[in-house]
């Protein structure tokens, strides 16, 4: 902690290999401390901090004035009990937090590192890293340091990282070190490396790096790409060797990790001012009764004083008063007990452990159960009014399935769920041992089609499993690891492998697959990378027959257009199908090839190495080379992957609609995406009066559009039925359909206006005019450019209004800046109480600035989950959270607070009365124990048990009834008004205590004679009442009792009197005559019949008006709360409340949506989710990435080299010809117009597309059923396209080194398959044609 | 390891102390376990195989661990973890409240009557003998400060007045209570204690030494102002003599005050403790002089200094200064003519303080106390009251439920 800092460095210089060099400039070394203390210190620096709590400070403030004798109105153990043990209890904690990070520190320093040392690798702990050391690191190894990396066992010095820890971002990462130290290899030469690095100061940019390497006279500039950062983990790399350049604290590790801003719940602001005005009453009742000594002082006292003289100091009445004020601070002090403070803590506490215990919100996939990871801000869980969220992992699962694909015009993937049957999984592993279990498909037709030889089929995943970006491992035989950039891909490639293409191995030049068994090697001739104005990738392979084939998958918008005209009526079916996935909120893909002649090919080659060697526009010419080759292609199909919802987030959703929470969604997602998410999640409903649509770039038109959408809604919420003829043509139709996606801008390649809605008749236009009824219906969808400009100081309030009067709200395209922005904007405008849930890196910020941060945990990343307050694996515990323990919590702590403060006011005024008796001398009325211990132990545990076990309903109940979360929202159960409540009902309490034991003993004698009405017993008798009156208040309060409700209230109360007993006791006073004063007066107290009626009578005075009051209450106007709790325990639950109006509709609403979501016809289309960057394919183009000594390819290549081998001299001697047919090229440029118009929307669907779909299920008859070659009659282009594409994907497959073994191979395949599986003849027939079919094929392509 | 990293940041980035992570126990093995399983064999050589090993192993490891892991990750099942605790749920039904209401008003009622017909019951006679005013008998002596000079009150009795008859004095705005005179004794000294004698507290002060540095014994404010005004009770017979009536002193004070709380020092005889001590200012009589006649009456447990030590709670209060026990008044005074003589020492008349003496019997509740039974029979009857309010209510505005 007072760690010496050396004054900020300008730059860094580092020499590597040399100590006494880099040993000048005093760097860090690379132990960490994150502790605080060690032995010595702790005690000086714990209490240091507990002291800066400013209630900690007032309460030594209040104990030095108790040292003063003139003041002393208590003793000093009255205060400096309870404040040591408060002292004590944090230390305790801070001990305990402090040993387990001293205990991680150790663990982290001590792992072991090799540091090359004086030539030779030596085992050294972490903390003995010195910075310009150098280090070799193996795959799967933290790294030590920040490092620069020098060379690795890859080629180029290449290395991948995995900066989960440091990013949260799960993709590996590429490193690379410069190239002249990669040379270097060894670590003979490593030790003789003397460069030395001049850089940038330790700091906590994590994706920034400058420096530059001085060796051997020449300067190499480096930058991020060159450095490993500590935190992050080697995959995929054998070792490497790196310098350390920042060690311990200087790593941007440690820079980053912060301390993050405390979070204080509303109910704390509201305590701290409740506080400060307790403190100021306690000055003036602290001010009224020093006037009233005073005036008593002069008018009594100085007549008294021949039996009580002034104190010598003392020598007139006006300092009497001012003493008398601090006396009385003193005393009056319980009003603000210090234990109020540790109360809430531990309540806070307990609920942070029901959060850490609960079964209901732990995951048994990943095995994580929730984490309350900050513990102060549970009752802020209940009062939750805007929810923001990240989509990607949090409301999805970020798991892409292969769900449907379409094929030749066959859609495959739709499961018949008849009669409620679960459908049945395929089993792929009797077929494709290669198989990934992993892998869920459902619809057995499309095996069956892989089975049958399908040539489309086969064709199909062929591209699958060639044209990507992934990277293969294989860490033994057969168990293959993809690692893919994007999930999307992974699951494509993943989807071939199962249908027997499975994708082994690359190199630079090669793929090698398993096709149905049978290894083929391609050799890869280019890949087209991915980028965004693209949205495609192809690559060009060679398949072991020599003929250059182009396969492209990419977004249906820019594939469709480059599509032979000959595909137009498959493209019309397929679009179809494409209408049909992104409508159930799917995301598609279109597929297609071209098969290139060899003179194209290297036509083209040429072309695209210009352009790659270009200076100037680089990209530009690249994309036009790109774009050159990517034209004329044939359309095979379509993949539709679904980006898996996660667990219940739709019910999760609408329940907390119920609740009154509003949802809004923040997203890097494309708006399409983002608005499938939102209807197959419930965001959006069918409820949805309007969906806006904000997506202007420009300022002007973001106002516009703003104020658009809020006359709209002012306006429907003034229309009644008839009122909605006029207005901008759209407007009167989206009246009626409720959930018309209207507004929508133009850019976004979808059409305006929804379509027809059949039911829209049925809806009941504008039931209100009420605008707050109406409120409720609406949805606004803004795009990230937009809100850049809505997020502007002058049009925030703009958008405030408009977001928050829409029920839903989705942010699309936005960074996550402006997440933060938007949760910072509802907190500004809005005074509610925000949630941020997320799982991202990207979702940081956005958790860190809402009052209370969720991380979804379980997943890889974690930096979501570090900077988050709560964290669990689900996005369906969320409403667990909220309705259940955040309701809880926050009912329990409003009660604890209003009775905490009842019972120290009704403890504490009894004073003040008792002033006015006693010559405003600050006499207490009870006995200092009684002070010391009423609230430490007397009152503490029952109030205690309440606050941390209270229910007011069972947790089904809340989640049945989400209305029951509103009194939470609207801040009902503790506020200002609340406060004054308890506050007077504790003053009237302390009136009762205090005057009935006062009109009652002051004539009343014991049986035996002797008066009552000495001071002993009147203390006595308060004391009692108090305890009881208090007692029997918290068990009124108290709703759920509990085996340790009963323990803690009985507890108390014979606590009370045996402690009491105790401290009357002769033995305690023999011991200390001078301390124990009460000696006998409980036994004397206690025994008097009298005094029991005056305790009774009090508590009767105190109780009977409280629970009057609350049974008219109950019945005059009555909760929801208790109607639930009402019914629940009548067990009469047949009338249900309007809470609950949504059983069965979210529960209904899964069917219901797919019909909706297939007519929303407009609104659907999503697009490609490429998520990965661009450039992977150059990677892995020019071969930096293969590693061909690694482990995995070693042993694959080892297997396969020999079909390697062969492949590649086979096709040197056989260099085919080019194998396209030329006829069916088509032109280019001819489908030009089509790609629009099909893009547009699902209108194409009208009428003219009648024919295309006879003729399409005709040539797919002909295709299945016959081997004719009459169907390559060119005569009509579309059936010749159609019956193009089995044709070339059958040359293509055929052509294997042995013509006559692929198809002997795939027989036996299909033979040993079929006749295992039973087939029908019929299918077996198949097979022969299938074969036949080569025969003309392959004349035609030779010819 | 990468459990505990994370494990390392949570430290990091929790700064309000907080909770640690609990889960993290088994993480750690097994993702330690998961790297070693996976890293290659350090000597390079025979990859291959060792490899396939290191993976099996990894993989048996790993299904033990996952099992463990199972076991101690997932939260217990507990009813207290998981807040399912059997519990009593209370509510304000009508069916609880109204007949608990009633009940209550009864039983006040009952008490109510029971205490207010005891109360009504006692006898209680006070005389004020302060002398403010010139009708007094006591005039004269509360206007001069001389010593023991003596006033007679006269009162009859018509009835006979029930015994145990108890004869108490009262003081009225003096002010027991007040803080500083409260806390103006000390304790130790008065358990007997030499060394308090001989050093008394600071809290006695300024009744701790006099001029000449002697410690006063018993110091403090509340010892000195002991009261001491004394009485005689005389009845007057038929042939216009007076008889005096004899009057108990024994066991006047607590049980606990006399046999625990004030004690002698252990010397006899008892003047030897308090050598290079002097008496309090106002004092006739050191304290050992206090009853010479009774060896138990006297020093710190005499019974009248026990009385006075007791100090009140409020500033009008009455001490018991004796009892009327002897076996003639067994039954009470009997009717007649009476009178007090008093010996007048205290003056109250300076601070406007008045004095009086009260004679008084008691039952079973102890003295005569009004308030305590009207107290009763006013809740009570309002608690019938708002049983009657509550039926109305309920059956107007029936609970929701029915609805």
């Amino acid at each position: 902690m007072f760690r010496k800092r050396p004054p900020p460095e300008e730059e860094r210089k580092v020499k590597a290999n040399d100590r006494e060099h880099n040993e000048k400039f005093q760097y860090a070394s690379n132990c960490i401390m994150t502790s605080k203390y060690n032995i010595l210190t702790f005690l000086p620096v714990n209490l240091f901090e507990q002291f800066q709590e400013v209630a900690n400070t007032y309460f030594l403030f209040l104990l030095i004035l108790q040292l003063i004798p003139q003041i002393s109105s208590l003793s000093w153990f009255t205060t400096i009990v309870p404040l040591a043990l408060v002292l004590s209890i944090t230390a305790v904690k801070d001990a305990t937090d402090d040993y387990f990070r001293h205990k991680s520190d150790n663990q982290v320093n001590n792992r072991q590192s090799q540091v090359l040392i004086r030539g030779s690798l030596q085992n050294e702990k972490w903390m003995n890293v010195k910075v310009g050391d150098i280090i070799k690191l193996e795959n799967n190894q933290f790294v030590a340091a920040d490092l620069l990396l020098l060379s690795s066992t890859e080629p180029h010095g290449l290395c991948y990282i995995e900066t989960a820890e440091l990013d949260g971002e799960t993709n590996m990462k590429v490193r690379q070190s410069v190239s002249v130290t990669a040379e270097l290899g060894d670590p003979n030469n490593l030790a003789l490396f003397d460069g030395e690095v001049v850089c940038e100061p330790p700091n906590n940019k994590l994706d920034r790096f400058c420096g530059t390497l001085y060796w051997r006279d020449k300067k190499y500039p480096l930058t991020n790409q060159n450095m490993l950062l500590r935190g992050c983990v080697l995959r995929n790399t054998e070792a490497c060797y790196g310098l350390v350049i920042f060690a311990g604290p200087d790593t941007k590790l440690m820079q980053n990790s912060g301390r993050t801003k405390f979070k204080r719940t509303s109910i704390d602001r509201l305590m701290n001012t409740l506080v400060l005005w307790i403190f100021g009453f306690l000055v003036c009742m602290g001010l009224i009764l020093a006037v009233g000594n005073a005036v008593w002082e002069r008018e009594v006292g100085s007549l008294f004083q021949s039996y009580l003289p002034w104190d010598p100091p003392v020598d007139n009445f006006m300092f009497s008063a001012f003493l008398s004020f601090w006396s009385y601070v003193i005393i009056l002090n319980t009003v603000v007990p210090i234990s109020l403070y540790v109360s809430v803590e531990v309540i806070r506490l307990g609920h942070s452990y029901f959060i850490n215990w609960d079964r209901q919100m732990f995951c048994s996939r990943c095995n994580t159960a929730a984490e309350a990871r900050t513990t102060t801000l549970n009752e802020e869980l209940g009062q939750v009014e805007y929810i923001f969220s990240d989509k990607t992992g949090t409301l999805t699962q970020n798991i892409m399935s292969f769900n449907k694909c379409s094929i030749n015009g066959h859609t495959f993937g739709e499961v018949m769920n008849t009669l409620g049957k679960q459908p049945k999984r395929l089993d792929f592993t009797p077929f494709n041992p290669l198989a990934d279990p992993d892998f869920c498909f459902y619809d057995e037709k499309l095996l069956e089609s892989v089975k049958v030889g399908d040539l489309h089929t086969h064709e199909f995943f062929r591209l699958l499993s060639l044209c990507h970006t992934v990277m293969s491992e294989e860490k033994s035989e057969g168990e293959l690891v993809y690692k893919a950039q994007s999930p999307d891909e992974g699951a494509l490639v993943t989807a071939a492998r199962n249908f027997g293409f499975v994708f082994r191995s690359r190199t630079p030049g090669t793929i090698t697959t398993t096709e149905m068994g049978r290894t083929v090697t391609y050799s890869l001739l280019a890949i087209l990378d991915f980028n965004n104005i693209r949205k495609r990738m192809s690559v060009i392979v060679r398949n072991p027959e020599g003929r250059i084939r182009l396969y492209c998958k990419g977004a249906d918008t820019v594939l469709l257009e480059r599509l032979h005209p000959c595909n137009q009526e498959l493209m019309t079916i397929t679009s179809d199908h494409l209408n049909e996935y992104a409508a159930d909120g799917l995301r598609t893909l279109a597929l297609a090839y071209r098969d290139l002649s060899e003179h194209e090919w290297e036509a083209w080659s040429e072309s695209q190495r210009c352009a790659d060697k270009a200076t100037d526009c680089r990209e530009d010419r690249l994309a036009a080379a790109y774009d050159k080759i990517e034209q004329d292609m044939i359309l095979l199909g379509a993949t539709a992957i679904e980006d898996k919802l996660q667990e219940g987030v739709p019910e999760t959703i609408a329940l907390l609609s119920l609740a009154n929470v509003k949802i809004w969604v923040l997203t890097g997602d494309k708006q399409e995406t983002a608005v499938n998410i939102g209807y197959s999640c419930k965001m959006l409903t069918d409820e949805m009066t309007e969906v806006f649509i904000i997506s202007g770039h420009t300022v002007q038109s973001v106002r516009q559009d703003l104020r658009r959408a809020r006359e709209r809604m002012i306006e429907l919420s003034r229309a009644k039925d008839g009122g909605k003829d006029g207005g901008m043509e759209g407007w009167a139709e989206a009246s009626f359909t409720r959930n018309g996606l209207k507004n929508r801008q133009e850019g976004d390649g979808t059409t305006g206006g929804g379509s027809k809605q059949p039911h829209c008749s049925s809806f009941p236009s504008s039931p209100s005019s009420d605008m707050d009824n109406i409120s409720g219906e609406f949805a606004l969808i803004i795009s990230g450019h937009s809100l850049a400009h809505a997020l502007e100081a002058d049009m925030e309030a703009e958008f405030v209004s408009t977001a928050c009067a829409c029920k839903a709200v989705i942010c699309c395209r936005v960074t996550p800046l402006q997440k933060a922005q938007v949760v910072e904007l509802i907190k500004k405008h809005k005074k509610a109480v925000t949630l941020a849930i997320g799982d991202g890196a990207n979702d940081v910020s956005m958790i860190k600035s809402a009052h209370i941060g969720v991380g979804i945990s379980g997943q890889e990343g974690i930096q979501a989950v570090l900077a988050s307050d709560y964290s669990f694996a689900q996005f369906r515990f969320l409403q667990r959270l909220l309705l259940v323990h955040g309701r809880w919590s926050y009912l329990r702590m409003c009660r604890f607070l209003c009775y905490f403060f009842y019972k120290n006011f009704a403890f504490t005024m009894v004073h003040f009365w008792f002033g006015f008796f006693c010559g405003f001398s600050a006499q207490t009325v009870y006995d200092q124990y009684f002070i010391t211990l009423y609230n430490i132990v007397y009152t503490s545990l029952p109030v205690l048990a309440m606050g941390v076990f209270d229910q007011d309903v069972p947790d089904h109940r809340s989640l049945e009834y989400p209305k029951l979360y509103e009194p939470g929202q609207l801040n009902l159960l503790f506020n200002k008004k609340e406060f004054f409540i308890c506050i007077a009902q504790g003053i009237y309490t302390s009136v009762v205590l205090f005057f009935v034991p006062y009109v009652v003993l002051s004539n009343a004698t014991q049986i035996n004679g002797v008066p009552l009405a000495d001071y002993q017993t009147f203390a006595v008798t308060t004391a009692t009442a108090l305890v009881i009156v208090v007692s029997v208040q918290i068990a009124l309060d108290t709703g759920f009792w509990t085996v340790f409700n009963h323990m803690f209230v009985w507890g108390s109360v014979g606590s009370y009197f045996t402690i009491m007993f105790a401290l009357h006791s002769q033995t305690l006073f023999r011991i200390f005559p001078n301390q124990f004063r009460f000696v006998g007066s409980a036994h004397n107290t206690l025994l008097q019949p009298v005094v029991w009626l005056t305790i009774a009578l009090a508590t009767a005075i105190c109780v009977v008006p409280v629970l009057a009051f609350r049974f008219l209450k109950l019945d005059l106007k009555p909760q929801l709360s208790d109607t639930v709790r009402y019914t629940q325990l009548v067990r009469q639950k047949r009338r249900k409340p309007a809470g609950r109006t949504i059983g069965g509709a979210w529960r209904g609403t899964g069917s219901v949506s797919e019909g909706r979501l297939g007519a929303r016809g407009g609104s659907r289309r999503s697009g490609y989710a490429f998520s990965h960057q661009e450039g992977f394919g150059e990677l892995i183009t020019s071969g930096k990435n293969m590693r061909l000594s690694s482990l995995a390819l070693a042993n694959f290549a080892s297997k396969h080299s020999s079909n390697l081998i062969e492949t590649l001299r086979r096709k040197k001697n056989t260099h085919t010809p080019p194998s396209t047919s030329g006829e069916c090229s088509p032109a280019p440029g001819n489908m030009s117009g089509m790609g629009p118009a099909l893009s547009n929307s699902s209108s194409v669907l009208g009428g003219s597309q009648d024919t295309p779909i006879e003729e399409e299920t005709d040539t797919g008859i002909r295709l299945s059923s016959s081997s004719h070659p009459a169907a390559l009659e060119p005569a009509e282009p579309g059936a010749s396209a159609q019956v193009a594409n089995p044709d070339s994907s059958a040359s293509a497959a055929a052509r294997t080194d042995s013509p006559g073994g692929w198809a002997r191979s795939l027989e036996t395949v299909q033979e040993a398959l079929f006749g295992r599986r039973g087939f029908a003849s019929a299918s077996c027939s198949q097979s022969p044609p299938c074969n036949a079919r080569e025969t003309p094929t392959l004349s035609k392509a030779h010819a | 390891m990468f459990h505990s990293f994370g494990k390392h940041f949570l430290y990091t980035g929790l700064e309000g102390g907080s909770c640690h992570s609990q889960y993290g126990g088994w993480s750690n093995v097994w993702f330690l376990l998961s790297q070693c399983g996976v890293c290659p064999a350090p000597n390079g050589q025979s990859r291959k195989g060792g490899q396939v090993k290191a993976t099996a192993t990894y993989r048996i490891l790993a299904m033990v661990k996952q099992e463990q892991k199972e076991s101690s990750d997932r939260p217990d099942n507990t009813a207290f973890t998981q807040q399912r605790l059997p519990a009593w749920q209370p509510i304000l039904s009508a069916g609880i409240v109204i007949p608990g209401f009633v009940l209550i008003g009864l039983a006040f009622i009952g008490v109510g009557v029971g205490l207010f017909i005891t109360s009504q019951n006692i006898q209680v006679l006070e005389l004020d003998y302060t002398g403010a005013d010139t009708a007094n008998p006591c005039y004269e002596c509360g206007r001069q400060s001389t010593k023991n000079c003596v006033c007679t009150m006269e009162f009859s009795l018509s009835t006979l007045f029930k015994g145990p008859v108890f004869f108490y004095y009262g003081l009225t705005n003096y002010f027991q209570n007040q803080r500083r005179y409260g806390v103006s004794k000390d304790d130790t000294q008065l358990f007997g204690d030499l060394d308090a004698i001989k050093t008394p507290t600071s809290d006695c002060a300024p009744f701790d030494y006099d001029g000449n540095n002697r410690s006063i014994v018993p110091c403090g404010a509340l010892a000195n102002s002991i009261f001491n005004d004394t009485f005689k009770l005389y009845v007057k017979t038929n042939n216009s003599g007076k008889k005096e009536v004899p009057l108990d002193g024994k066991g006047i004070a607590w049980w606990t005050d006399y046999n625990v709380k004030h004690r002698n020092p252990d010397v006899t005889p008892l003047k030897d403790a308090f050598k290079d001590t002097v008496k309090p200012i106002n004092w006739p009589k050191p304290v050992y002089e206090l009853d010479t006649t009774d060896e138990y009456n006297n020093g710190f447990i005499n019974q009248d200094f026990l009385v006075w030590m007791r100090r009140a709670a409020l500033p009008d209060f009455r001490k018991l200064y004796r009892r009327i026990t002897a076996d003639e008044y067994h039954d009470g005074l009997p009717a007649g003519n009476y009178s007090l003589e008093i010996t007048y020492n205290y003056p109250v008349l300076t601070f406007n303080g008045r004095k009086k003496v009260v004679l008084s019997n008691v039952s079973w509740m102890g003295g005569k106390n009004d308030f305590l039974g009207i107290a009763y029979l006013v809740v009570g009857s309002l608690c019938i009251v708002m049983s009657i309010v509550m039926l109305i209510v309920y059956a107007k505005f029936k609970f929701p439920e029915e609805d």
